[in-house]
């Protein structure tokens, strides 16, 4: 059985060892990149196919994104619609004959979780400023600092470890069924793998805008989404 | 058979874990299902919002289990003591 936890070089780029994870990674860049590219060169106001799903997509994601955050979700559409989208992909491509997903590392969900850190010091500092967002640390009162920030560390953790945990254990137990029953014998497993590849994402995602809008505060939302609601 | 303590030692700490970390999970799950089903039985026309939110809440409390799987494969394959 592969040990889950450390990696073999593919390959050697100069001095930087290449990993299939990284590969992969490459590989999902690159379609999801080109695919976008491509998908958005002919837009028109009567949507196609292929426009009439992106719309739904960004659609859901927008609405997703009020209901939580309460405020115009232009400003972190692109940061969790893609980290979405990245995640479904990276999840389903076990998919794929010989693929294994990239999430299935610890690498790739420690990277995906730092970025998600990075974001929710940043909009934390430029919604409240360096002061303000400083200032939550101390709520609700000074005797809660030290927990304030060992949550931010254990947060992005377990932010990590759900992702690394999910995927691969999927990944870990088709490997034990294919090496005792073989062939035919883990597809309702991978039927299983694709559910929890989409809900992990989905809760990737979630985790993501939820951590954000904990940090950018709930200053009282614009007059024109709370007339909206019912 | 050439194994030492530690190795043991690790082996059965990793089925432990395994086998009692998945004890709370699993009454947990238990008790969430149990609770959705009584909600749609009460209120069919809400099955679609409560099962996703189930599906969603499932997968939170499945993490617990899986933390303990990463402990356990922590402990067969990098253990930092063997």
């Amino acid at each position: 059985m592969d040990n889950p936890l450390t990696l073999e070089p593919l390959f050697h780029l100069g001095p930087v060892p290449i990993t299939a994870p990284v590969l992969v990674t490459w590989a999902i860049l690159a379609l999801l990149g080109l695919g976008s590219w491509h998908a958005t060169r002919h837009l028109s106001l009567t949507p196609g196919r292929l426009q009439t799903v992106l719309e739904l997509f960004v659609t859901a994601v927008d609405t997703q994104l009020r209901d939580t955050l309460q405020r115009d979700p232009a400003r972190f559409r692109a940061l969790i619609g893609t980290i979405f989208l990245f995640l479904l992909v990276a999840n389903w491509s076990s998919l794929v004959p010989g693929v294994e997903p990239p999430t299935a590392r610890l690498e790739t969900d420690a990277a995906l979780a730092l970025i998600v850190f990075a974001a929710t010091l940043w909009h934390g500092i430029s919604a409240q400023g360096l002061k303000g967002y400083l200032a939550t640390f101390a709520e609700p009162s000074w005797v809660m600092i030290p927990l304030n920030v060992i949550e931010q560390i254990t947060r992005t953790f377990s932010l990590i470890v759900r992702l690394f945990g999910n995927v691969m254990s999927g990944v870990f137990v088709i490997g034990i069924l294919l090496s005792l029953a073989g062939l035919l014998v883990p597809i309702p497993l991978m039927a299983l793998d694709l559910l929890t590849g989409a809900v992990q994402a989905y809760i990737f995602a979630v985790l993501a805008t939820v951590f954000i809008g904990a940090a950018i505060g709930d200053q009282p939302p614009a007059a024109s989404t709370q007339e909206t609601r019912p | 058979m050439t194994a030492n303590l530690v190795e043991i030692v690790s082996i059965l700490a990793a089925a432990l874990a395994v086998s009692f970390g998945a004890i709370g999970p699993a009454l947990a799950e238990g008790r969430a299902v149990a609770a959705a089903m009584d909600a749609i039985a009460r209120q069919p026309e809400a099955a679609g919002t409560l099962s996703r939110t189930l599906f969603v809440g499932l997968a939170m409390i499945e993490t617990m289990a899986i933390y303990t799987l990463v402990i356990a494969l922590l402990l067969l394959f990098a253990n930092p003591f063997a």
